[in-house]
């Protein structure tokens, strides 16, 4: 072999492994899907959290490369550097990480000052088991239907939890389904709102949440995991790190771990979590009818979870005396998308009324709402698992 | 007391792994026994011989070495199991099978001891202190050769004889029951076609589970705030028919009242806040570490110099 041939065939061996000879039609859609969402977080500002990693992550999934020559470099090959840091998701433990960060981060004392409203985030549970219906009549099996339903928790790690048990093969189109509805809650709840609501209804101005105290803050976490986790055993990872993050917070002597757990850990999770769900999401298992209908299902639950929530605000107030009445605009945040949905009653609210400042009140069903999913999944995991 | 408090922890702390390991150990299961085989399982050496499954019944790997395994009631220790083969690591809900051929020399699964054809035979598994019985078995005389003892589930359930058919099919270092669907799914896809089923106890288990939360925290607010209100009363002195009335009174008051009388007070006391913070123009020393130093951290800015 002459060494004009050596250096040509090399250079040809090496263009069978770039991108340009391996593109398909698909690898261009998804990085374009990946540009969006990255244009979402930067220039709108919807959840650039989430949508930067997920976002940049699908870039780097979809670099379309030559898999049979066995670089080891795919979210799918094992070994690789991506799939070791998927294993998080696919084993499902990053989930109950961020719950962790989530329970050392929260403020339950509008939950426990008031705690009816624990019932509104079990209402906008509803929805979760409309697009259950919904999914079983198109077609899915009762756990993929599971699995997707859940997206109408609007709470991203539960829903990656409950996929990578139920529905692995289906975890990269409903984590992006379940992450893209939670940035889309400013534009998914306000018309709800407005529709299922009247004026009357906007402008009830609820009483000031009473003091909690200390103690009683420190009892929430342990009999708040105690009491739920005897009930739904399934939902221990979720629900218990909630609730041990909360401990961490409110207890007094910890607080170093709760800034950990609640910044540290969660930025850095929260990362790894975002990114490698992004490259999960490779054109050949990404581009299939079936991720069409899972974003169908995703905005139906969406919509199901936040009108139960409203409209069982309404009936609760039925059936509550006339100065104890809830205004139903902090129906929607039962749905677990802390604090956006609480932020979105509170500017509805205000833009009615702008002396009526509903974020404490709305936080309450918003971080039930986290108890409720949680709960939620934790019974779908029993029965279907 | 802080004393007994530690002793108490620090016991419950060593002995925590000793339950731990005893429960592991605990879920080991004789899972199907062959007395007479003539074609059933062949070993490693091409033989045909006797042999006893295992199986791991937790959802966790489970090292067998140094367990023991006998048909000797009166000697526990008879066969155990060596040390130092990474096959005795049983993967979560799986197998592994002895041979019964009364050659320990051939490997880790070939036991010193046979099992006699026409007798009852009875075996045991004991934990490695040669004395907790983890599982035993009795297997009938009347069992036919190429006939298997098993259970009928995996870990669990009656023990029942297999003769290989079609529904009583003999599975060495496999499954009892053989499935390819989920039962659960497929009851949810039979019972449920709708979902309703689901939705309706799914709704009912999230509803109570609130309930019972909101129902204790009305509980807990109501006694704290009863406590803390008795407390707070005693400190002052006040009895219980004066703090009644106070209770009255101090019911009343609205947050926009009470806003307005801090505001009042504030006003005519000229009251101010401590705060911890310090505004100044003077320059501040603090202690210099190179950790935190700009120097390091920073690219220098590019200078012209001129050339003398």
């Amino acid at each position: 072999m002459s060494f004009g041939d050596f250096i040509s065939n090399n250079l040809a061996q090496f263009w069978q492994l770039t991108g340009f000879a391996n593109a398909e039609f698909g690898n261009f859609a998804m990085l374009a899907v990946g540009l969006f969402f990255i244009w979402l977080a930067i220039k709108k500002n919807f959840e650039p959290m989430l949508l930067v990693p997920i976002g940049f992550g699908i870039l780097i999934g979809n670099i379309p490369f030559n898999a049979a020559a066995g670089l080891e470099i795919g979210i799918y090959e094992e070994g690789s550097v991506l799939n070791i840091l998927y294993n998080g998701v696919s084993a499902g433990w990053y989930p109950p990480l961020i719950f962790l960060g989530i329970g050392a981060m929260t403020d339950f004392s509008a939950l426990i000052a008031n705690p009816k409203l624990m019932l509104i985030g079990a209402a906008a549970q509803f929805g979760i088991f409309g697009a259950y219906m919904v999914a079983l009549a198109i077609g899915f099996t009762p756990d993929q239907a599971g699995a997707i339903a859940i997206i109408g928790g609007a709470d991203g790690p539960t829903a990656i939890f409950l996929s990578s048990k139920l529905a692995p093969n289906l975890m990269g189109a409903i984590a992006v389904s379940a992450y893209s509805y939670m940035a889309l809650v400013p534009v998914i709840q306000p018309p709800l709102m407005r529709l299922f609501t009247t004026k009357k209804e906007r402008l009830i101005k609820m009483k000031p949440a009473r003091a909690v105290s200390q103690n009683e803050k420190i009892i929430f976490p342990i009999v708040g995991m105690l009491l739920t986790c005897f009930v739904v055993p399934s939902g221990i990872p979720l629900l218990g790190m909630l609730f041990f993050g909360n401990l961490l917070r409110e207890c007094g002597v910890t607080s170093r771990l709760a800034k950990t757990a609640s910044n540290a850990l969660t930025d850095i999770v929260t990362i790894l979590l975002g990114l490698t769900v992004g490259a999960s999401t490779q054109a050949s298992q990404f581009l299939t009818p079936q991720t069409i209908f899972i974003f169908f299902l995703g905005f139906m639950a969406f919509i199901f979870a936040s009108t139960s929530g409203i409209l069982f605000a309404k009936f609760f107030n039925l059936l509550l005396p006339k100065d104890k009445k809830i205004n139903p605009l902090i129906g929607n945040a039962g749905v677990s998308a802390v604090p956006m949905s609480a932020r979105i009653s509170n500017n509805l609210g205000l833009e009615y009324d702008p002396s009526n400042y509903l974020l404490m009140h709305a936080m309450g069903p918003n971080v039930a709402g986290v108890i409720g999913s949680a709960v939620a999944a934790g019974v779908l995991l029993g029965f279907l698992a | 007391m802080k004393k007994i408090i530690s002793t108490i922890a620090l016991t419950l702390l060593m002995l925590a792994p000793v339950l731990a390991s005893a429960q592991t150990r605990d879920a080991l299961r004789i899972n199907e026994v062959m007395v007479v085989n003539d074609n059933s399982l062949v070993d490693e050496y091409g033989n045909t011989s006797a042999w006893i499954e295992l199986f791991n019944s937790n959802f966790a790997p489970l090292e067998i070495s140094k367990i023991f395994i006998t048909n000797d009631k009166n000697n526990p220790r008879k066969y155990p199991v060596p040390l130092g083969d990474v096959n005795t690591r049983i993967s979560k809900r799986q197998h592994v099978v002895f041979f019964a051929d009364g050659e320990p020399n051939r490997g880790t699964f070939h036991t010193n001891f046979t099992l006699i054809p026409g007798e009852e035979n009875w075996i045991g598994i004991y934990d490695a202190d040669g004395k907790t019985l983890i599982d035993q078995v009795t297997i009938p005389a009347t069992l036919e050769p190429n006939h298997s003892w098993a259970r009928t589930q995996d870990g669990t359930g009656e023990w029942a004889i297999r003769t290989g058919g079609e529904s009583d099919y003999i599975t060495p270092s496999s499954a009892n029951v053989i499935t390819d669907t989920n039962s659960k799914i497929q009851l949810f896809a039979e019972n449920d076609e709708h979902g309703f089923g689901i939705t309706l106890m799914a709704m009912c288990i999230v509803f109570s589970a609130l309930l019972v939360l909101c129902l204790s925290f009305y509980a807990i607010g109501k006694i704290g705030g009863a406590i803390s209100k008795m407390n707070k009363f005693r400190s002052h002195g006040v009895t219980r028919s004066e703090a009644k009335e106070l209770e009255h009174l101090s019911s009343h008051d609205s947050g926009e009242e009470i806003a307005a009388i801090v505001l009042a007070l504030h006003e005519h006391l000229n009251a101010h806040d401590t705060e911890s913070t310090i505004l100044t123009i003077n320059k501040v020393k603090r202690a210099y570490s190179p950790w935190s130093s700009k120097i390091y951290s920073l690219r220098e800015i590019p200078e012209h110099r001129r050339a003398k």
